[in-house]
């Protein structure tokens, strides 16, 4: 079964699927329509203008204007310290929790400016779930970490949550390692599995965006071709965007990739254009490893 | 810095580290033997059939056909003693006059009263008004002491003027020589046990039983009934308010001048000498705010629990600030708002943390004295029901093992009620230590998993 058609959604295929499996991509296919032709057919799901965020008075993130389409994986790169971590948790407004953090300019989900006073940020991060770096299960079940989403969100009935936790147990590729062990602590898995465990906690709630801020810098590189996988499995149905420090990995599973500088925007555009023909000057210093 | 001279260096700070461990392990033995070994002799005693004979008449405790068998026994062995106290009055006394008499009679009284210590009223005279003199020695090892003081006269000697008087013991055996009583000394000595009947016995009823004729006899009941009122009522104070003031402190708190005033606050509270807490109790709960109209349970709780909240509150904060960051993220990112959080993830990881701080505070209430001398403690009083804490005082263990140590009219009479208290207060207090330390190990196991 595909996630797309087990969680109720119609099954998406933006027209793109096929061409932009991230297989095809590495591997090398020379058909890749440019960015405004894939921003052209499908909607973008997640628009910024002019979108800078501060710490107090230090830009991190300086005047991004730039779209991320719906349903593809789209990555962050650029060397430490350039505001990919501060620019992914700006979609969920993470951010909030650090004090003294603001923004200026807009973004947009689904065509409403999410920095809006109006806006429901408990409403607004259940729509866009997001994976940390480190894997983070809470000290509970494996059942009660999956089912926490769905618990705070009003569901309490048994059977609805036991159909939850399974299906995206399943989706996140665990069901069948943890089935016979719900009630066992999540911190008892492995690293690779709480990753795993984090991500069907995430897709729990159904969210519709998936936010990932290095998924598999902690991981070994079995663990870490598991997520991908997933990564892969989960494209055509969230909208993906992932922080990655990992060129490769930016690569194998991205269509889109962004490349941020000390906060700016310098490219953006399909992973394959980027990584074999860079515009910029600086995007080639970096993935060729002259600098970051 | 040469190999050697670091290698000294790093034994020599070993070897102190072991050495201030190792006298805190010595010096808490040091203190916790006695009180354990003594305080035992609270429960475990040689009992004598008077304390048995108490136990029947004021617990009805005990095997009533066994006691009046005991008694024949014990009225026989006693019998030559009275006779010779009749025949003393009778023949040598009666033979007497004038001053001789008055000082044969002074004598004579002398041994009755310490007669009366060991084994009660005399036979057929009226029952005394003080239940400590209708009963004789209810305990072998003050029996022990009694018969010294039956069989010696102290006397103290101040013939040489450059040292203080030196005691000296002379048999009062010599002060009736030649009379009618000159036996009875010889005769009770040998036959001490046949007269009192003294019987291994663990007295349980030490914890259970109240005491009367100010503890001379029962147990410390109400005592202990006391401290785990006033323990628990100042945690019911304590505990809520100190996690949520600890939740505010490390989740709400904007960092700013008004809150760093408050963390100094409780910083100087947590100093504050429980003394002041004490009158502090008095003059706020007490005559203040009327808690109650003069000592009660309530009032004391009030006290202890505003002397342990910084306690509290600092342990809570703590274990909630190392709660790690990425379970709030976590928490945070599928949409909880903070006090979801706080009560889902927060709180449940910080469990251990909080627990170890609410108990180590818990002994400390259960321990302190001053803070309820003004406001909750008297030294005789009677287990009160849950309702009556609202209004009344209570004993305490803490307050009554200073108050019979330093206040009692018998202080030498009571030594195994005073040692009894304090061993019984430490190993509640131990107990409770261990009871969280095995809580926290079972709830530290189910969130590691
Ligand atoms: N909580 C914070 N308070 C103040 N400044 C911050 C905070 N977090 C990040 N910054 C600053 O914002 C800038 C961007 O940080 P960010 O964490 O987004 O970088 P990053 O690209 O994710 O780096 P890395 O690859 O190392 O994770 C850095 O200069 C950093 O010092
Ligand atoms: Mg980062």
């Amino acid at each position: 079964m595909s996630p797309a058609t087990q969680d109720g959604r119609t099954g998406v295929d933006t027209g793109l699927g096929d061409r932009f499996k991230p297989s095809n991509v590495a591997s090398g296919r020379e058909d890749v329509p440019p960015l405004h032709d894939i921003l052209e057919q499908t909607e973008a799901h997640v628009a910024t203008r002019d979108f800078s965020i501060f710490y107090r008075d230090n830009e991190a993130v300086k005047k991004i204007t730039m779209e991320i389409p719906m349903r593809l994986v789209t990555a962050i790169i650029g060397p430490s310290g350039c505001g990919k971590s501060t620019l992914l948790r700006a979609i969920n407004r993470m951010n909030d929790l650090i004090p003294g953090c603001h923004t200026t300019g807009e973004m947009r989900f689904d065509g409403q400016d999410i920095y809006d006073k109006k806006i429901d940020v408990a409403i607004l991060r259940r729509r866009v779930g997001m994976v940390f770096q480190k894997p983070n299960p809470f000290p509970k079940s494996i059942y009660d970490n999956v089912a926490y989403g769905p618990r705070l969100h009003g569901i309490t009935r048994h059977s609805r949550l036991d159909e939850i936790v399974q299906r995206s147990l399943v989706q996140a590729a665990l069901w069948e390692e943890v089935k016979d062990r719900l009630d066992t602590n999540g911190l008892g898995l492995s690293g690779g599995q709480q990753q795993r465990l984090c991500l069907a906690r995430a897709l729990a709630v159904d969210p519709e965006i998936l936010l990932m801020d290095e998924p598999t810098s902690a991981l070994d590189p079995r663990a870490t071709t598991r997520i991908e996988d997933l990564i892969g499995e989960l494209r055509g149905s969230y909208t993906i965007i992932i922080v990655t420090h990992n060129m490769q990995q930016a690569a194998r599973v991205s269509d889109l990739t962004a490349f941020l500088y000390e906060g700016v925007l310098v490219e953006y555009g399909p992973t394959k254009q980027l990584f074999t023909k860079p515009r910029e000057k600086q995007t080639e210093d970096y993935i060729t490893g002259r600098f970051g | 810095m040469g190999m050697k001279a670091r290698n000294l260096l790093d034994r020599l700070f070993s070897g102190v580290g072991v050495l201030a461990i190792v006298v805190m392990g010595l010096a808490l033995v040091l203190i916790l033997a006695p009180i354990f070994s003594r305080g035992a002799g609270a429960y475990i005693f040689k009992a004598t059939v008077e304390h048995r004979r108490m136990l029947l008449e004021r617990f009805e405790r005990g095997n009533a056909e066994a006691l009046a068998a005991e008694a024949e026994a014990v009225r026989e062995a006693r019998a030559p003693v009275y006779a010779m106290l009749a025949r003393y009055a009778a023949e040598d006394l009666a033979g007497l006059s004038g001053r001789e008499k008055r000082e044969a009679r002074q004598r004579l009284e002398e041994v009755e009263d310490i007669l009366q210590e060991l084994f009660g009223p005399m036979p057929g005279a009226a029952t005394p008004v003080l239940p400590r003199q209708q009963y004789g020695a209810t305990r072998w090892d003050r029996a022990e002491v009694k018969l010294d003081r039956l069989l010696y006269v102290e006397t103290w000697d101040y013939s040489d003027s450059g040292s203080m008087g030196q005691q000296v013991l002379k048999p009062r055996r010599e002060e009736f020589a030649g009379t009618a009583l000159e036996p009875l000394f010889g005769y009770v000595e040998t036959h001490l046990e046949a007269m009192l009947r003294p019987e291994w016995t663990f007295y349980w009823g030490f914890l259970t039983d109240s005491s009367f004729d100010a503890h001379i006899f029962g147990g410390i009941w109400p005592e202990l009934v006391g401290t785990i009122y006033l323990t628990l009522g100042a945690m019911v104070f304590a505990v809520p308010l100190g996690i949520v003031s600890a939740i505010y402190f490390a989740e709400y708190a904007q960092e700013g001048r008004l809150v760093s005033l408050l963390r100094t606050c409780v910083s100087t509270l947590a100093g504050v000498p429980s003394i002041v807490f004490g009158l502090f109790g008095l003059a706020f709960f007490i005559n203040t705010m009327h808690v109650s109209r003069s000592k009660s349970v309530l009032a004391g709780s009030l006290t202890l629990g505003m002397l342990i909240l910084p306690t509290v509150i600092r342990a809570a904060e703590e274990a909630i600030r190392a709660v790690p960051h990425s379970y709030k993220e976590a928490a945070v990112g599928l949409g909880a708002g903070r006090w979801r959080t706080v009560v889902t993830v927060i709180l449940p990881a910080a469990l251990p943390g909080i627990l170890t701080g609410t108990v180590i505070s818990m002994g400390r209430a259960a321990g302190e004295t001053a803070p309820i001398i003004f406001t909750a403690a008297v030294s005789v009083g009677k287990v009160l029901s849950p309702w009556e804490t609202l209004t009344q005082p209570t004993p305490a263990l803490s307050w009554n093992i200073y108050n019979l140590c330093t206040e009692h009219e018998a202080v030498d009479e009571i030594r195994h009620v005073q040692f009894g208290m304090a061993a019984t207060l430490v190993l509640a207090v131990l107990l409770l230590n261990l009871v969280a330390i095995i809580m926290r190990a079972r709830i530290s196991n189910k969130l590691k998993g």
